[in-house]
């Protein structure tokens, strides 16, 4: 009877085993990946010293280099952000007859090598378009009728924009779709109620609300462009003074040995990388470009 | 008054059909139906952000079926109110006029007076982010009105308040009804909202339109029917 009545009142008790050794293999398992990231920063930054540094910083090939990179990440972010929010618009918004073929389309520069996309629009500018004309040379000529002077595409520094552009415009189209699919399309239609035209509702309501996601695309694009390599060798060259970014001066230096100039270049631009890093995670827009990549 | 004649609205592959109902002007229609049953589709029909399939929309005589959103003149407050992030609240209440055009005076006038008429005088100068759920659907009410609009379409405007905001916006939408003289379709489907707030009551049965018998709602809500 007492028994019963003692077996009827206790609540069965559930151990359970302690989560440490769980959260420990999780640590050791992800710390590894975490350990090699810090470790390649250490060492680039052991490995040179303040006048290497320095001297990099003097010379005027380097110094070339660091002004096209800063000045064609530049103008190809404004081009990326000329192109990326539309499409980002039309992607989130409507639906149309082949979206999940454009969809597809714009991850192609995301997933193609790098020196297959530089290559692509080397053979795309020159080739044959009838009349023995290429599209180098519609380039050339429609400069020289604008402008007065014969641009060229290939091997010169517009190439260089264009294929930073290829690549970063990706980017900033997957980042923006993001930013765009967050904001729920409903603030437009009550601005279309309020006496909204598209456009109206688009620039008056929908911009201003993305302009975190407008912000994370342009130092994501930017951050692209100025890391851009294996294009920007095939379709402009490598020339000094000419069509040399850092990325370029890191290989040009690297091939002729001298590795301390290219490990001092590549400081740079991982401090250029940290700085955006910082800006992004500023900007709480750190998921939006997280989610976009993915 | 609002006329539905035939009316026919798709939203993917679900279809609401020969939709046939009149809201007379100057009565406050509430539209009730399940969750799914297509009352915010039809409304989007009504108010011009659903293309319609079939028949025709005329607002007060004149058929609107084709007119954009832009042209209906039709107050719209969705259910989560949308307000819009980067705007002030008196920003919101002058947004319809700006898009029209009117002047600056006329416009800070007309702002102040409805600031004064939805109850967010002392809210003008924040922006819609901390705000409570009242407040921002008198915002959005605000910004609906703010136009003069003959017609007011309300998607579950209470549905997220709690009982205390919910009350007041019931009595905050009864009285404006009777100051502007708009003629309102409310969707909801809260059985007390309907019986403190409808003229005439619709309901939406497996893809059709019928006007509802409150009697059969009043027992099944005395029966304890759930509110929500």
């Amino acid at each position: 009877m007492n028994r019963t009545a003692s077996e009827s009142s206790a609540t069965p008790v559930h151990r359970v085993g302690s989560d440490v050794p769980f959260l420990i293999g999780l640590c050791l398992l992800g710390g590894f990946y975490i350990l090699l990231i810090v470790a390649t920063l250490v060492a680039d930054a052991l490995f040179t010293t303040p006048s290497d540094l320095a001297r990099a910083l003097r010379s005027p090939e380097i110094r070339y280099a660091a002004r096209l990179s800063l000045f064609s990440s530049a103008v190809t972010t404004v081009l990326s952000l000329w192109v990326a929010v539309p499409i980002g618009y039309l992607l989130s918004r409507f639906r149309f007859p082949g979206k999940a073929f454009v969809d597809a389309t714009l991850d192609i520069p995301i997933v193609l090598p790098p020196l297959v996309i530089g290559l692509s629009l080397l053979i795309l500018f020159q080739f044959p378009l009838g009349g023995g004309t290429t599209l180098e040379g519609m380039v050339g000529s429609t400069s020289e009728w604008l402008v007065g002077r014969r641009w060229a595409m290939t091997y010169a520094v517009p190439g260089v924009i264009l294929a930073q552009f290829m690549v970063a415009a990706a980017f900033a189209v997957r980042t923006l779709r993001t930013a765009f699919d967050e904001i729920s399309p409903r603030k437009e239609q009550v601005a279309l109620t309020l006496g909204c035209t598209r456009s109206q509702a688009f620039w008056m309501v929908l911009l201003p609300e993305a302009r975190r996601g407008v912000l994370a695309a342009a130092t994501l694009t930017w951050a692209r462009s100025i890391g851009e390599f294996g294009p920007i060798l095939v379709f402009a060259g490598a020339t000094r003074f000419k069509t040399e970014v850092l990325p370029t001066t890191v290989f040009l230096e690297l091939s002729i040995g001298n590795i301390e100039a290219a490990v001092a270049v590549s400081l740079l631009m991982v401090v250029m990388a940290l700085v955006v890093l910082v800006v992004v995670r500023a900007l709480g827009a750190g998921e939006t470009v997280g989610r976009a990549v993915r | 008054m609002i006329e539905a004649v035939n009316l026919t609205v798709a939203a993917g592959a679900f279809r609401l059909q020969d939709v046939q109902f009149q809201v007379p002007t100057g009565k406050y229609c509430v539209l009730m139906g399940k969750t799914g049953s297509g009352k915010t589709t039809l409304v989007e029909g009504l108010c011009g952000l659903k293309s319609v399939r079939g028949g025709r929309i005329l607002l007060q005589g004149h058929d609107v079926t084709h007119l954009k959103a832009a042209e209906r003149g039709i107050g719209f407050v969705p259910q989560d109110g949308a307000l819009f992030e980067t705007m002030t609240v008196r920003q919101h209440l002058e947004f319809a006029l700006r898009v029209r055009r009117w002047g600056r005076a006329e416009i800070r006038r007309r702002v102040d007076q409805m600031a004064g008429m939805v109850g967010v005088e002392h809210l003008l100068a924040r922006k819609p982010q901390g705000l409570s759920g009242g407040e921002s659907q008198r915002v959005a009410l605000g910004r609906a009105l703010s136009f003069r609009p003959t017609i007011l379409c309300l998607d579950e405007p209470l549905s997220a308040l709690d009982d205390d905001s919910r009350r007041s916006m019931i009595a905050l939408l009864k009285r404006l009804q009777q100051e502007t003289g708009v003629t309102a379709l409310h969707v909801t489907h809260n059985r007390t909202e309907a019986e403190l707030l409808a003229d005439q009551r619709l309901e939406i049965v497996e893809g059709r339109v019928r006007e509802a018998s409150s009697q059969l709602s009043v027992v099944s809500y005395q029966l304890g029917q759930p509110d929500n």
